[in-house]
């Protein structure tokens, strides 16, 4: 049995928790946009992410925090280190979610909800936080399980009682499935998983394609052969930042806030000492809609020039269409990186490069904080805080 | 054009030259074999503009003239033909080609289309054939494959004085041979950045005809980016890669070593190969060597692992160090000998590896450098 933790609006119930006057009341975190919302501002319909004003006319006696992102790393530390203590089973989806696999641990610990229960008991007492616990035989159905269960909830999904749980549930549940392929299959009257299970997996991969086609199939039978893995490590280190309706217009202006974003992710690379050959933009339109540009470098690296300098080129390149329709979110990332921690090194044909900015650069920052060195570009403006994240 | 050839003589003349043609030539004429009979001779010839090839053949010639058919398909066919003379004629647009019982009409390109084959650079000096085969191949293996650098595709040949130093590198391993030779200049300081594969065929073909063979460089005006081989009846030129940004390649060769480790070479391979097997492609294979000998590890992202524990002479503190097993493969068995002397730095910087005889004395000469795989754990 598989469980899926995930903590209740986890930015926001940790300002609930360190400041008593937001217990009960509607909080929202965030500055321009909604990052976060407690319970009682979801029920006025405020949702993640939800521009301010949006929210603030939804819920007008919220509260709003700004985010403190190092609080919100240091609760995630705790509440993994509940996880950890409970099964070595742990895989890390984001900072305040986890599969954890406790089948092995009937002899010791009891049955999966009875742990379930401990699990979520001990996360109260340690972190002071509400988690939603999802018990399941697969994956896929525990983190539905714990989406139904929530919030401060714990749902059992008992063995050989899976489709009973599953086929009433609307096809949006489907892992995979977004508002293109919801829209398809309510098209067609398929409105349940139950519907989706029963048409058949031929009907699926004429309707939906080859690879989706069995991938519904698969889940709404809820065969997911995928197991919790512990080793995994990220395939990509990326960072972005919406521009608001205010925001940088011109080319030199989004070119900055790119620099910056670059800044952030090379950094990271660096501390996790992996290099990346494939850099890849991220870009959403003024309609929402989105599109990515990428190029593979001859060599992996983890400079902030190699890659800023891609970075600016593939934006260029991507400069009249952005023209045309409008920029509200920029991003980067680099991806293909160096595999398990092997690297076949190359002779050093030219001596070091200048790496050395980069290294006084981290220094820097390291000793005396991320905004002590800024990109004379980026004097008086600011990206959004970044937040926090399992370690690369 | 009527001659009467032996097959043997035909048969090599025809694979050799035709080995080098283009698999998709630019202009149709590029995929044939000119054949040309004058005074008694046949000269086979191919060409694609980078590479040409000539091979001369004692014939009984009845008339001269030429012809140009398709090289692959004569290559095939003198291959498959029985131990007998073989008589070919050039008829009207056709070529025919009797062997024993066996009879061949083959269609002929037209011969005023043929672009004519360079000549051969005047000659720089003489190696003799087998060391130059055996050094060409002990280098070539180390030349990269990746035509977006052309430069790493090159072995770069430094001639001074009456030694030539032979280099190859793909940016992960470099393999450096230095042999002696005879100059027809005493005092000639020149460097050419020779394609491996063509090299590496040409010396293939030439070391087993014995002798010495010529290297022919132009210095000056005329042919200048060309290099040319003649050993035997055998000719070749080819065009040189532009060298002039080579990377300054013997520096990389550690001044000092802090660990070095004695092991037999045959033994190495088997082992590196038996271990590798569990290796995926980007997975290193992984010696520790210490005062018990050496042990061989690897293990993929699942859970297949291996290990295997061998004899080693080895001094210095104990070493973990990871390489591509094929890289290591390569240096191992292009060493010509018995023993390997494998000095290191350290983990992180290049690995020498040098061909030693039985009782663990260097054999000067040859050198390959080899570039670890970073484990970090």
């Amino acid at each position: 049995m598989i469980l899926h933790a995930d903590l209740d609006s986890f930015y926001a119930s940790v300002e609930q928790r360190d400041d008593p006057a937001l217990r009960g009341r509607p909080v929202l975190v965030g500055g321009g946009v909604v990052l976060a919302a407690s319970y009682e501002a979801k029920e006025f319909g405020v949702r993640t992410p939800m521009a301010l004003g949006r929210a603030r006319a939804l819920c007008p006696h919220a509260v709003v925090v700004p985010p403190r992102m190092a609080a919100y790393a240091a609760a995630s530390k705790a509440v993994f280190e509940v996880f950890r203590d409970t099964t070595p089973l742990v895989e890390p989806i984001s900072i305040d979610e986890a599969f954890l696999d406790v089948e092995g641990l009937r002899r010791i610990r009891g049955r999966p909800e009875e742990i379930a229960i401990g699990l979520r008991a001990e996360v109260r007492a340690r972190t002071g936080l509400p988690i939603t616990v999802g018990v399941a035989p697969t994956k896929f159905l525990a983190k539905v399980a714990s989406g139904a269960g929530k919030p401060d909830g714990l749902l059992v999904v008992p063995p050989g009682r899976e489709l009973e749980f599953l086929h009433p549930l609307p096809v949006e549940k489907l892992w995979g499935v977004g508002p293109v392929t919801a829209t398809r299959l309510r098209e067609r009257q398929i409105h349940t998983v139950g519907h989706v299970a029963r048409i058949g997996e031929a009907a699926l991969i004429a309707m939906l394609g080859v690879n989706a086609g069995r991938h519904l199939h698969a889940l709404a039978h809820n065969h997911d052969p995928r197991r919790v893995e512990t080793g995994r490590r990220r395939g990509s280190i990326g960072a972005q930042c919406a521009l608001g309706r205010s925001g940088p217009r011109g080319f030199p202006e989004v070119e900055a806030v790119l620099g910056a974003l670059v800044d952030r992710v090379t950094q990271r690379m660096r501390r996790a000492h992996r290099a990346g050959r494939t850099i890849t933009l991220r870009l959403r339109f003024g309609d929402f809609s989105r599109a990515t540009r990428s190029r593979s470098l001859l060599k992996a690296t983890m400079q902030t020039g190699a890659v800023l300098r891609t970075a600016v080129d593939l934006l260029r390149e991507a400069w009249p269409l952005i023209g045309e329709r409008g920029l509200t979110l920029v991003g980067v990332a680099v991806s293909n990186l160096d595999g398990d921690g092997a690297v076949q090194m190359e002779l050093p044909f030219e001596p070091p490069r200048a790496d050395g900015l980069d290294a006084a650069v981290d220094r820097v920052r390291d000793r005396f904080g991320s905004g002590s060195l800024r990109r004379a570009a980026m004097i008086g403006r600011d990206i959004s805080p970044s937040v926090p994240l399992l370690p690369d | 054009m009527k001659f009467r050839v032996e097959r043997d003589a035909l048969a090599d003349a025809v694979a050799w030259t035709a080995k080098s043609l283009p698999s998709r030539p630019s202009v149709p004429v590029l995929a044939g074999v000119l054949l040309r009979v004058t005074d008694g001779r046949l000269q086979v010839s191919g060409f694609d503009y980078e590479v040409s090839s000539q091979v001369t053949v004692e014939v009984q010639a009845d008339a001269d003239g030429a012809a140009l058919v398709s090289g692959r398909l004569l290559a095939e066919i003198t291959k498959a033909l029985p131990g007998k003379p073989v008589d070919i004629a050039a008829v009207g647009a056709h070529l025919e080609l009797v062997c024993g019982s066996a009879r061949f009409t083959l269609p002929t390109m037209p011969v005023e289309d043929y672009p004519t084959l360079p000549e051969m650079p005047s000659s720089a000096g003489t190696i003799d054939a087998a060391t130059f085969a055996s050094a060409v191949s002990q280098v070539a293996i180390a030349a990269g494959r990746d035509e977006t650098l052309p430069m790493m595709t090159g072995v770069r040949l430094e001639l001074n004085g009456s030694s030539i130093a032979l280099l190859a590198t793909d940016r992960y391993r470099l393999a450096m041979r230095e042999i002696e030779w005879t100059p027809e200049d005493p005092e000639i300081s020149l460097n050419a950045l020779v394609p491996a594969k063509t090299l590496n065929d040409t010396a293939k073909a030439l070391g087993p005809i014995g002798g010495a063979v010529t290297l022919a460089l132009a210095q000056g005006s005329a042919g200048e980016g060309m290099i040319g081989f003649a050993g035997g009846a055998r000719r070749t030129t080819s065009r040189l890669l532009d060298g002039a940004n080579y990377p300054p390649v013997r520096s990389l060769f550690p001044a000092s070593h802090n660990a070095e480790a004695r092991v037999a070479v045959s033994a190495l391979v088997e082992v590196v190969r038996r271990v590798a097997l569990v290796a995926e492609r980007t997975t290193p294979v992984l010696l520790s060597f210490s005062e018990d000998g050496l042990v061989v590890e690897a293990g993929g992202t699942e859970e297949a692992r291996a290990s295997e524990a061998m004899e080693a002479e080895f001094t210095g503190e104990p070493l973990t160090i990871g390489f591509n097993p094929q890289y290591l493969i390569d240096g191992l068995q292009n060493l010509g000998a018995p023993t390997a002397m494998l000095s290191f730095v350290d983990a992180f910087k290049p690995a020498v590896i040098s061909p030693a005889g039985e009782s663990g004395e260097i054999i000067p000469g040859y050198r390959y450098l080899i570039m670890p795989i970073r484990v970090t754990r």
